[in-house]
């Protein structure tokens, strides 16, 4: 009787349970710790090749000279440096506003109701559309009609993907601040359109911005949208109403190609879009954070 | 009802003392969330220049009421109120003038500290903004008016340049009656002010209160039966969306009318 009390005391009972579920938390810790090093090698694999295969065909000729013609020791990717930058930068330019607006939209004035369903429900269409259907559609309407590949319609395709990434984000960054700070600023008196501006898209910024840089960084290697647009050039322009050199489809070409210059070219290539697709993804990250 | 106080604006709402002059006069109200009726014929006078407390068990319709006031409940669709909100001779909710004039004139203090985004000077400035074009100097100095009316000024006075929610959450919630009193309103809704905050916060807003009432209408939801009988003049205890009982709070909390009120005060139920 005394030796019962005693070990219920001790907690004894409750050993066997206890026991149970310490060796099945080290089953789930175990098999999804071993999922992640699945994931991680491949990541590290790939950032490791990139950076030996990429790292030799790195010179300073690399920004300074256009690309080459095959078997010639000289050359650059500048013309496709150049070219991506403009138009990468010109999409988001155009994209954003068009996102931001949408995304606002959809958040504070179209969360219920059809129109605003139906909004989401294509943008999210759009959003997962495989990026060659863009390209194609662009080549359809603009480059079809007009006769000319051009800079142009490679952003155009561009935009057509920052737009759903954008509106996607800005509207789930403005759906997460509470409605409590919304109420707060429309007791003071003030108008739907000043709430959103000073209050709302103020609170929810290193969001949006976020989800600015992660498109950026999508189209930073989108291959399929430029191949029927901007198509490519052998040669330096600014001008925009030609084909422009890009680095996705130049690196495509290069790497496709029998000669040996070309492909190392290829690889730099892909090691200057790995690592600025990198600096994005970690300054999206660190502007985040700093804010929550 | 029976809780109905004598109308119209110069008649005493107390039955001893000074004769009290009613700021608000609610009649008749109803209101509904959706199909849900939550406030059932309210009828009530808010005394001008004092405080009155409503208390009662979770989901009785206080902060629905308060709600009504400044019509905050017209942000959501599906809510809709019915009857008399009565002030200075105009019935706020079919009021054709702009729900932002009558916001300005009805602040309102949230149940959580919510300071915007944006530095402390902005925060009070804010809603200053949006209805006076003032010089620079003049916008310093209504926003350091604000900040000592609120007893805030000391603490923020060398660091009106940072954000906001840098301050505790008892300075937090002092900047968002700062914020509120900036505007100069008439009346000055509080919503439960000090449930996320800790004891010597809560008595720092507390004794704000007391001292608001000098030059404002102050009406105050609150679960804390100590902090209505501490700070008001007037209670209302409400019951599933009825005023049950309603008079000065010396009366209500010491000799209740009704059975109901006085199991409420004395934590026999809720």
């Amino acid at each position: 009787m005394t030796a019962v009390v005693r070990s219920v005391r001790a907690g004894e009972h409750r050993l066997p349970l206890h026991r149970r579920r310490k060796l099945v938390n080290a089953i789930a810790l175990s098999l999804s710790l071993a999922a992640m090093a699945f994931g991680l090698v491949w990541l590290i694999w790939i950032l490791f090749d990139t950076f030996f295969l990429g790292i030799k065909g790195l010179s300073w000729q690399l920004f300074t000279e256009s690309t080459p013609p095959p078997n010639v020791e000289v050359g650059g990717l500048a013309n496709a440096i150049v070219g991506s930058l403009i138009m990468v930068l010109l999409a988001t330019l155009v994209g954003t506003p068009i996102g931001i607006f949408a995304g606002i939209y959809l958040a504070e004035y179209g969360r219920t109701g059809w129109f605003g369903n139906v909004t989401r429900f294509i943008n999210d269409i759009l959003l997962s559309a495989p990026s060659i259907v863009i390209g194609l559609f662009i080549y359809a309407v603009v480059v079809a009609q007009t006769r000319n590949f051009s800079a142009y319609a490679g952003v155009l395709a561009l935009a057509l993907i920052v737009i759903p990434v954008v509106i996607r984000t800005t509207e789930n960054m403005l759906a997460l601040i509470p409605n409590a700070l919304r109420e707060a600023a429309y007791a003071l008196g003030a108008p739907k359109w000043v709430v959103i501006r000073s209050v709302t898209l103020k609170a929810a910024l290193a969001g949006v911005v976020t989800g600015v840089l992660l498109a950026l960084a999508r189209i930073a290697g989108e291959t399929a949208p430029l191949l029927f647009t901007a198509l490519s050039n052998q040669f330096f322009t600014l001008n925009l109403n030609e084909p422009m050199a890009n680095l996705p489809v130049t690196i495509f070409k290069f790497a496709m190609s029998p000669f040996r210059n070309w492909q190392e070219m290829a690889w730099a290539g892909v090691f200057l879009i790995t690592m600025g697709v990198l600096a994005l993804n970690i300054a999206a990250r660190a502007i985040f954070h700093g804010k929550h | 009802m029976e809780v109905t106080l004598k109308s119209g604006a110069t008649d005493t709402i107390a039955s001893s003392g000074a004769p009290v002059r009613s700021k608000m006069s609610i009649r008749k109200l109803d209101f509904y969330y959706g199909k849900y009726h939550a406030l059932k014929n309210v009828n009530l006078d808010i005394a001008e220049k004092k405080v009155t407390a409503f208390i009662g068990p979770s989901g009785c319709g206080k902060s629905t009421l308060l709600r009504v006031f400044n019509r905050m409940f017209e942000l959501y669709p599906e809510q809709r109120a019915d009857g008399e909100v009565m002030m200075d001779g105009d019935n706020l909710i079919r009021s054709k003038q702009d729900v932002a004039l009558i916001r300005a004139r009805i602040g309102m203090v949230f149940q959580k500290p919510t300071p915007f985004p944006m530095t402390i000077f902005e925060n009070i400035a804010f809603g200053v903004r949006l209805f006076e074009n003032m010089s620079k100097a003049q916008l310093d100095e209504r926003v350091e008016w604000a900040l000592r009316k609120a007893a805030l000024w000391n603490e923020v006075k060398d660091k009106l340049q940072q954000a906001g929610t840098s301050l505790s959450g008892g300075q937090q919630q002092r900047l968002c009656i700062a914020r509120t009193i900036a505007v100069k309103p008439d009346v000055i809704l509080f919503d439960e002010p000090c449930s996320a905050l800790d004891p010597i916060s809560t008595a720092k807003i507390e004794e704000l209160i007391d001292e608001l009432k000098q030059d404002y209408t102050v009406a105050i939801v609150t679960h804390n039966m100590q902090q209505a009988a501490r700070v008001s003049d007037y209670t209302a205890y409400m019951y599933l969306g009825e005023l049950l009982e309603f008079g000065e709070t010396d009366q209500i909390f010491i000799k209740p009318k009704k059975k109901e009120t006085e199991d409420y005060i004395t934590g026999r139920f809720g």
